[in-house]
């Protein structure tokens, strides 16, 4: 069984925005509401500076699902988190509970009334009949009912988002860093998850000396 | 016949206080209450050929696969080596 999952890494990602351009664009996702963002770290120190596309995590035991007072949260046969707009009611507590921020709430009228809650859905739609309109209004495209995998993921030029079943792209990830023979410190499944052995630490980041800021 | 009643009663009272309750709530975890969802290998694959191939409509362990495939096109090494 699949379990829906995105992996960024931090040596490839370059703060591009690619990612979030391509969720706004496929998704079609309101004004004032980002699905996805890129956050930086150590912005404009060189050889310091790090960036991570963040968006929901899909998480396995979501705190999402757990503090909906309307249990409008879903776990779909692939492991991707999705909800039932209609049963949404606004609240915001979703947005408290995520560690990610991922739940995002439109303005829906004056007074900063806020809407339903919007947020990522590794491109699978939502509780409508697949590939509707309906569907795409309320929650996006439905790439997986496509054969495709989320166009953040896809669009990514320098391959840093990774998106699919865990294990495979921990595969790609786990070759990629052997090959380069560094960079899971920042950001993997090592970090994300575990080291593995009990008590056991992620490896030491190389020292780097920052030279100087960037203009 | 008072006494006893009152003995009776003094002791299920003194009693009730050996037992031992659950101190921590546990909480139930809530039920989705709203509309059903359709699976995504229930639908039938667009007529375009992609990249992890296509799949038969309501068979899961093609659409899988297909996806599979899909997700390795992420991966360069393999990518350009072939």
């Amino acid at each position: 069984m699949a379990r829906m999952k995105f992996l960024c890494d931090a040596e490839r990602c370059i703060e591009c925005n690619g990612c979030v351009t391509a969720c706004k664009n496929e998704n079609e996702v309101p004004w004032g509401v980002n699905r996805r963002r890129v956050v930086t770290i150590n912005d404009g120190v060189v050889g310091a500076e790090k960036s991570i596309s963040v968006a929901c995590m899909h998480c396995s035991d979501a705190p999402c699902m757990a503090v909906c007072p309307v249990d409008c949260f879903y776990r779909t046969d692939d492991g991707v988190v999705l909800h039932d707009k209609d049963l949404c009611i606004g609240c915001g507590y979703c947005f408290y509970a995520c560690p990610f921020g991922a739940p995002q709430f439109p303005q829906a009228g004056a007074f900063g009334l806020r809407g339903k809650m919007d947020k990522c859905t590794f491109c699978a739609g939502g509780p409508e009949v697949d590939r509707s309109a309906t569907e795409f209004q309320k929650y996006g495209r439905n790439r997986l009912s496509e054969g495709k995998l989320p166009a953040c993921a896809e669009m990514c030029s320098t391959k840093a988002l990774l998106g699919g079943d865990g294990d495979v792209i921990a595969d790609i990830y786990r070759e990629r860093v052997l090959r380069r023979g560094r960079g899971s410190e920042v950001w993997g499944w090592g970090t994300a998850y575990g080291p593995g052995n009990p008590g056991g630490k992620p490896p030491a980041m190389p020292q780097q000396q920052p030279t100087g800021a960037k203009s | 016949m008072k006494g006893w009643i009152f003995l009776s009663i003094l002791s299920l009272t003194l009693l009730g206080a050996c037992g031992e309750s659950e101190q921590v709530v546990v909480y139930k975890q809530g039920k989705y209450q709203g509309k059903p969802d359709a699976q995504a290998w229930a639908n039938t694959p667009l007529s375009a050929e992609w990249r992890g191939g296509t799949w038969k409509a309501g068979d899961r362990a093609s659409w899988e696969e297909s996806i599979k495939n899909r997700q390795l096109a992420q991966h360069e090494h393999k990518r350009i080596y072939q």
